[in-house]
């Protein structure tokens, strides 16, 4: 049997203070992004500035833990320059590595900074051996971050087939139910989209509007969901949304959920995993304090062989539902 | 001005997205065969690798049909590959001699192992380095995504070396999942699912809770509930140098559908005639636009034209 090796924690940052305490509460590695659409969380008052990332870097380096910096939307024509920029800056100042899903980035990436560790986002939706192996041996790429579509058994099937390609999957946090970066779902409601403009559902399009006694949610002026007197009314993303169809009023997509696979980091670590990543970079300081230590004492425990604690994560999860999602077959 | 920019552009009829019956299948790719005006018919399995093996016996008479009739035949792949049964498959698509392969996965363009094929609409092209990275590898011609504007299509297609095709029509393909969504909508997991995509040869209709039409789903796929209709675009899109339109099979006329866009193409018809006759053929679609023109892509906006 192969040695186990200590899997990474990865953790957001959308802010300096953020990624302190990511780092403070046992990050192995935290992901940020820069203040502009080259990133896939663009939202108003988060992300880095350049001088943010050298003094991040600098703190992270400070403890033992890695920055890496997502670039994963994808260029738009016309316009590489900012894209090429930011490659060049994390470069420059010291970055673990960049997370990047378009392939006429990586391949400018690949060839301006042969020694950048290169990292697939999940943005780039590569699901099986073909598609991670034309990255790696073209690009040099050493880490995928898998597409939220594989069930456990398939990654650890997956592994032994890409080495030394790493893996990297989410384990805590919202959760895609498309595969990512192959969704439009998002701007054919609002005209912006992940892939163009690092968003999905925008905040400046929702609305919450009281009709006779309840609450609808709606996204660019399409109704969301609709909530009775006194619940919470929940963000409207698109995918976890109430709709009809066949008459028929269901969460056709996905429920209001987080993903959440504390007690599966066992049979993860098991199927040969090297990284475990939270989601969250729009999160607060708390959510990422509390989450990454939750998933430092899981790891530490499966690594020892001790029991996973239980740990409730209930109130930082998108309206208190949780789900291992794609991970177990059922999901499908 | 080249020879290549003053030719007429040409006509692609999309792969079925569809699970409609493998009889009714074969049936309207024979009509299509005999009776369409397009030059190029997409044949293959791109949502789901369940529903393939249904139509496989009927494959070589379609293909040997639209051959004969002068049609251009390519084979377009599946678009999310998991299993190394969906890989298998994808390897004996690249491995088929004399026909083009539309690679709807970056693994597909990957087997091709520099040989020429087409890029489909579901791989991320969006600039001029994945473009011209996807030309290197061998591609010839590239659907865009449905998302973009007109000046990014411009701005792809005067850096392009191979033939640009732009959606022109039908339901847009949004989003593709591991989840099938007909099957959830049935209660049902996706093993066990009855094929119940099949109920539904035009997609289902998802409205919101205030019954506004809103998007369509195809088992695993996601689509818009608005047929996409560029009738009125197609001069401006030729203008910057698309060379090809496609048009996404629906459950109508799809022989009337083709001679429709041909004939705006070629000036045999204005295009407010060929919209007024669109909406007749599809009678009970509503139609939009606004991807190409920089807006939400549900929405219909008017030219002026």
């Amino acid at each position: 049997m192969a040695v186990q090796q200590r899997p990474e924690l990865v953790c957001p940052a959308g802010t300096p203070a953020a990624l302190k305490s990511a780092v403070d509460a046992g990050a192995d590695c935290v992901y940020v992004g820069f203040r502009d659409e080259t990133n896939a969380r663009n939202f108003p008052g988060l992300n880095f500035s350049r001088k943010d990332l050298a003094e991040g870097i600098a703190y992270a380096h400070s403890k033992g833990a890695k920055v890496l910096v997502a670039i994963n939307t994808f260029p738009r024509a016309g316009f590489p320059e900012i894209w090429h920029q930011a490659v060049d800056d994390a470069a420059r100042l010291g970055a673990d590595a960049v997370i990047l899903a378009d392939i006429g980035l990586i391949a400018y990436a690949a060839e301006t900074h042969p020694d950048l560790r290169l990292h697939l986002s999940v943005q780039a939706a590569a699901s099986n051996p073909e598609s991670i192996r034309f990255y790696a041996e073209r690009f040099g790429v050493s880490r995928v971050v898998l597409p939220r579509v594989l069930t456990v058994h398939e990654i650890a099937a997956l592994n032994p087939k890409i080495r030394p390609v790493e893996t990297e999957v989410f384990v805590f946090g919202g959760l895609c139910v498309m595969a990512e970066g192959r969704c439009a779902l998002s701007s054919y409601a609002t005209g912006q989209s992940p892939n163009m403009n690092g968003v999905c559902s925008p905040a400046g399009q929702v609305r919450y509007v009281e009709t006779g006694g309840s609450v609808k949610s709606k996204l660019a002026g399409f109704t969301i969901n609709e909530f009775g007197a006194g619940e919470p009314a929940g963000y409207p993303t698109l995918c976890k949304g109430r709709f009809t169809a066949n008459g028929k009023t269901s969460y056709l997509f996905e429920e209001p959920t987080s993903l959440n696979t504390l007690t599966m980091l066992p049979d993860l670590i098991k199927a040969g995993v090297t990284a475990f990543k939270i989601e969250g970079r729009q999160r607060g300081r708390a959510y990422v304090a509390a989450v990454v230590q939750a998933f430092r004492a899981g790891i530490d425990a499966a690594l020892a062989g001790r029991p996973i604690p239980d740990i409730d994560l209930d109130r930082i999860t998108e309206g208190g539902r949780q789900t291992t999602g794609a991970y177990e077959r059922a999901w499908r | 001005m080249t020879v290549s920019s003053l030719s007429q552009p040409r006509l692609t009829l999309g792969p079925v997205l569809f699970n409609w019956r493998p009889e009714t299948l074969r049936d309207f790719y024979f009509r299509i065969a005999d009776e369409a005006d397009v030059d190029t018919v997409c044949v293959g399995e791109v949502v789901c690798s369940k529903r393939s093996p249904f139509f496989i016996p009927h494959l070589p008479e379609v293909i040997a049909r639209l051959a004969a009739a002068g049609k251009e035949v390519v084979l377009s792949s599946l678009a999310l590959i998991m299993t190394e049964r969906e890989l298998t498959e994808a390897r004996e698509l690249t491995g088929a001699e004399g026909w083009l392969v539309e690679a709807n996965d970056v693994s597909v363009a990957a087997m091709m192992g520099g040989k020429p094929f087409a890029v489909g609409p579901l791989v991320n092209v969006y600039n001029e380095g994945t473009l011209a990275y996807l030309e290197s590898m061998g591609a010839i011609r590239t659907c865009l995504p449905a998302e973009l504007p007109a000046a990014i299509i411009g701005q792809l297609a005067k850096s392009a070396k191979s033939e640009i095709e732009i959606q022109a029509f039908g339901r847009l393909p949004l989003a593709v999942s591991a989840r099938c969504y007909h099957a959830r909508s049935r209660n049902l997991a996706k093993d066990g699912c009855q094929f119940v995509c099949a109920d539904d040869p035009d997609g289902m209709a998802v409205d919101t809770l205030d019954d506004e039409a809103f998007l369509a789903v195809n088992g695993t796929q996601t689509m818009s509930y608005h047929y996409l209709d560029l009738l009125a675009e197609l001069a401006d899109l030729r203008a910057l140098g698309v060379r090809r339109f496609r048009l996404w099979p629906q459950n109508v006329d799809m022989v009337a559908v083709a001679g429709l866009f041909r004939a705006a193409m070629t000036g045999a018809m204005d295009s407010a005639a060929a919209a007024r006759r669109l909406t007749e053929l599809c009678p009970r679609a509503e139609f939009a636009n606004g991807y190409v023109h920089g807006r939400e892509g549900h929405l219909f906006v008017e030219t002026d034209s």
